[in-house]
């Protein structure tokens, strides 16, 4: 087995037990701390399953950055989406076999063209932070390097098109990962920094503002039903100053 | 520490956005609180000696007990959204009022001591330490934040600035830093049970005043009940109602209405107060402690129902928080909702057609309407969603004739601050009080220009002082500002029976 193979092929355990952990771990954090007050944000839904949806609309349309400013919605959004599309053509190198939907042409050829729409994304929302000063001002390096740490993943994964990779041998070290036998990793350049960089990503997840992610579903000012009136809502260590009472 | 001269904006046709002038307001900051109003709500009379492990341990502490400082800290994408969204980043151009400039004079820190990245690479995640100089602009630009929310509406995530603003001001007094605005009132309220330190037999001649006042008006005879036990209704409003411009005016357009309706009602001398400075310091005891009085008062005076004046963040309180600070309300009439607003009661009225309105009273007048930010972004009226912009529209339109509302991008949820929120109603802050009220002035001189608007409406005690400052100091009249009961005051037609 090759020096390439076994570097990846652990480093790839290191990254995911780091990105699964971290992750699970803050979000047990964000689901023990109290929210103490209420203090949903207008229009605030009165009930759980307004605020289900409400955050439905967040997150598919990205509803709040809509009506905030239209070119950082337009980059985000296409980023974001493209993202998802991106996701889904990878989901074959990890099923086999392949999910039926998955290997559908207009999966495939979506997923492909996402590419080219996440970099279009993604050197929008750099221009602004390069451009608008009010942006500029707020960036810093880290803000910078991880646009520029997706958009190298993204170019990097586009360009596998031109500079032939064994596809199918990249396939079966992932599903030899996940089932416990390993198989040869190719050594192809672009191929290893695409690799690289996606470690490098699922690293830093738990510890970035990628955090914003579970975040979203965490924000009391977007996932509380506003019925203060009807309902006491008050957190345990609240509690105990009533005794004082 | 004299207030500065400074340089008067000029009102725009639309609000710009301004290129940043960095340090533009960071000589700005309110006096500090001193000790013994610091003691009385139990913090350190003055800076403490090992400052900055306490409030590091003071942050550590709130991260635990407030979901949304914590999911606020780790979540922020600085993607700039609401860097545009604070009026007083517009007044100003100071970067830290944009909302997120604001919020990372404490991501620094929290990165610095909570985080990993921030340990190992300060420099790339913009870590700092929480040093004398940083505790500063923590005390002037946390001291720059009315608690608006506008920024939180349009952040994607949800990031309420005024949750950071808030817990800064209470790891900043329990470091023994606090303000001297908000912690002199508290102090006040605690001791006497209003705003203005306004004792009972004083509040009773005020209030026999206002009788006679409306009874050379209206020849009607209008109570304005103290300490009545038995009442149907508790009234709790704020202080300034008592006494100021245009606020008294509202008063006795709420004495009218439960007069007309013939709802027996009373105020309290213990619960003189609608106003809870203990949110703007962000502290739960304090705040806790303020709503409990209105607790007692209602048992004390065996009401069923407690009634809210005219008051933005008093609103946000009682209704978001009440329940939960000084609750269950279980004793209470459960027919009602506890609390109940003015406007509610009001418009109940109204729709019951128990309250006639003659709208030529008000002809004199064209009005707009200003929703004031606690109201509009952190409460409710109605229990219908949105009806915190329906109900006193409504109103405002049963009352009078002319109506316009100003651009909608200004309006409800989307409201600028009067510029005087949050616990910056006091004259050190005037600067930042009169910029900040820039954005709003805009919109208001649109509406004069193209409907002829003379008056703007709020419900809100702290709007209408700012209101009184802001709009002579950019060319408007003092009186251009009114209460809407006011409106309603003037409106409602008397039975006159009874003399
Ligand atoms: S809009 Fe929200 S996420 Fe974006 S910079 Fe402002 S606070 Fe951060
Ligand atoms: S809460 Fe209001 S005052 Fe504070 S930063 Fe946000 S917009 Fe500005």
């Amino acid at each position: 087995m090759s020096f390439v193979t076994i570097f990846y092929g652990i480093s790839f355990y290191v990254a995911t037990l780091i990105l699964f952990i971290g992750l699970s771990y803050r979000i047990y954090e964000y689901a023990t701390i109290p929210a103490p007050l209420k203090i949903p944000t207008p229009p605030a839904p009165k009930t759980k399953q307004g605020v289900a949806v409400r955050l439905i609309r967040e997150v598919v349309f990205f509803e709040s950055l809509f009506n905030a400013t239209k070119w950082t919605w337009l980059f985000g959004w296409l980023f974001h989406f493209a993202l998802l599309l991106a996701a889904f053509r990878h989901l074959r190198y990890f099923t086999d076999p392949v999910w039926f939907w998955v290997s559908w042409e207009i999966v495939q050829a979506a997923g492909h063209y996402a590419g080219y729409v996440m970099v279009f994304g993604l050197l929008g929302l750099l221009g602004r932070r390069i451009f608008v000063d009010r942006v500029r001002y707020i960036s810093n390096p880290s803000d910078y390097l991880m646009l520029i740490l997706i958009i190298l993943i993204a170019v990097s994964g586009l360009m596998m098109k031109w500079f032939h990779t064994d596809i199918y041998a990249v396939k079966q070290f992932f599903l030899g990962l996940m089932y416990f036998q390993w198989t040869e990793l190719p050594s192809d350049f672009i191929l290893l920094l695409h690799l690289s960089l996606v470690l490098l990503l699922m690293i830093i997840f738990p510890y970035s503002k990628l955090l914003h992610a579970p975040g979203l579903f965490f924000s009391p000012t977007r996932n509380q039903p506003d019925n203060a009136r009807d309902q006491r809502h008050i957190a345990d260590w609240a509690k105990k100053l009533e005794s004082k009472r | 520490m004299a207030v500065k001269e400074f340089e008067k904006p000029e009102l725009q046709e639309f609000t710009t956005i301004p290129k940043l002038v960095e340090e533009a307001t960071s000589h700005l900051a309110p006096f500090k609180s001193k000790e013994e109003f610091q003691q009385s709500l139990g913090y350190p009379g003055e800076l403490v000696d090992n400052w900055e492990d306490v409030a590091l341990d003071k942050m550590g502490d709130l991260l635990k007990r407030y979901r949304s400082l914590r999911v606020y800290m780790d979540s922020c994408i600085q993607c700039g959204a609401c860097t545009d969204k604070c009026h007083y980043y517009l007044g100003t151009k100071d970067p830290n009022n944009m909302p997120v400039g604001r919020q990372n004079l404490m991501r620094g820190v929290y990165r610095k001591h909570f985080t990993l990245p921030g340990k190992f690479f300060p420099k790339l995640v913009g870590a700092v330490d929480l040093t004398k100089e940083v505790l500063d602009d923590w005390y002037s630009y946390y001291h720059q934040c009315s608690q608006c929310r506008r920024c939180a509406v349009f952040c994607p995530i949800g990031i309420d600035t005024a949750e950071i603003s808030m817990a800064a001001r209470e790891i900043m007094d329990s470091v023994g830093v606090g303000q001297k605005y908000c912690n002199e009132i508290i102090g006040k309220v605690n001791k006497i049970g209003n705003n203005l330190g306004l004792p009972e037999p004083a509040l009773a001649d005020t209030l026999e005043g206002l009788e006679e006042d409306v009874l050379d008006d209206t020849e009607v005879d209008v109570k304005f009940p103290l300490d009545v036990k038995d009442s149907d209704v508790l009234l709790v409003t704020p202080s300034a109602d008592f006494f100021a411009e245009p606020h008294v005016d509202g008063l006795m357009g709420y004495a009218k209405v439960f007069h007309q309706a013939g709802i027996s009602w009373t105020l309290s001398s213990h619960a003189s107060e609608a106003a809870n400075f203990g949110m703007f310091i962000g502290s739960y005891d304090n705040m806790r402690k303020l709503a409990l009085r209105i607790r007692e008062a209602a048992l004390e005076l065996n009401v069923k129902r407690i009634v809210f004046g005219e008051c933005g963040h008093a609103w946000r309180v009682a209704y978001s928080f009440l329940n939960t600070l000084a609750g269950p309300f279980d004793f209470l009439d459960p027919r009602y909702p506890v609390p109940q607003h003015i406007c509610e009661v009001t418009h109940d009225l109204m729709n019951k057609n128990v309250l006639q309105f003659d709208k030529s009273a008000n002809d004199d007048k064209v009005l707009t309407f200003h929703d004031s930010c606690n109201v509009a972004r952190a409460s409710n009226m109605g229990d219908i969603i949105g009806g915190q912009f329906t109900l006193p529209r409504d109103i405002i339109r049963a009352t009078t004739n002319n109506f316009y509302d100003m651009e909608e991008e200004t309006i409800r949820e989307k409201t600028f601050c009067c510029g005087g929120g949050g616990g910056l109603l006091t004259d050190d802050l005037i600067e930042l009080r009169m910029k900040g009220a820039q954005p709003r002035m805009e919109a208001l001189k649109r509406v004069v220009e193209d409907h002829g608007v003379t008056h703007m409406a709020a419900i809100c005690a702290i709007c209408k002082s700012q209101f009184s400052k802001a709009f002579q100091y950019y060319g408007f009249e003092l009186d251009q500002i009114i209460s809407l009961h006011h409106l309603v005051g003037d409106a409602l037609i008397m039975n006159k029976k009874e003399l």
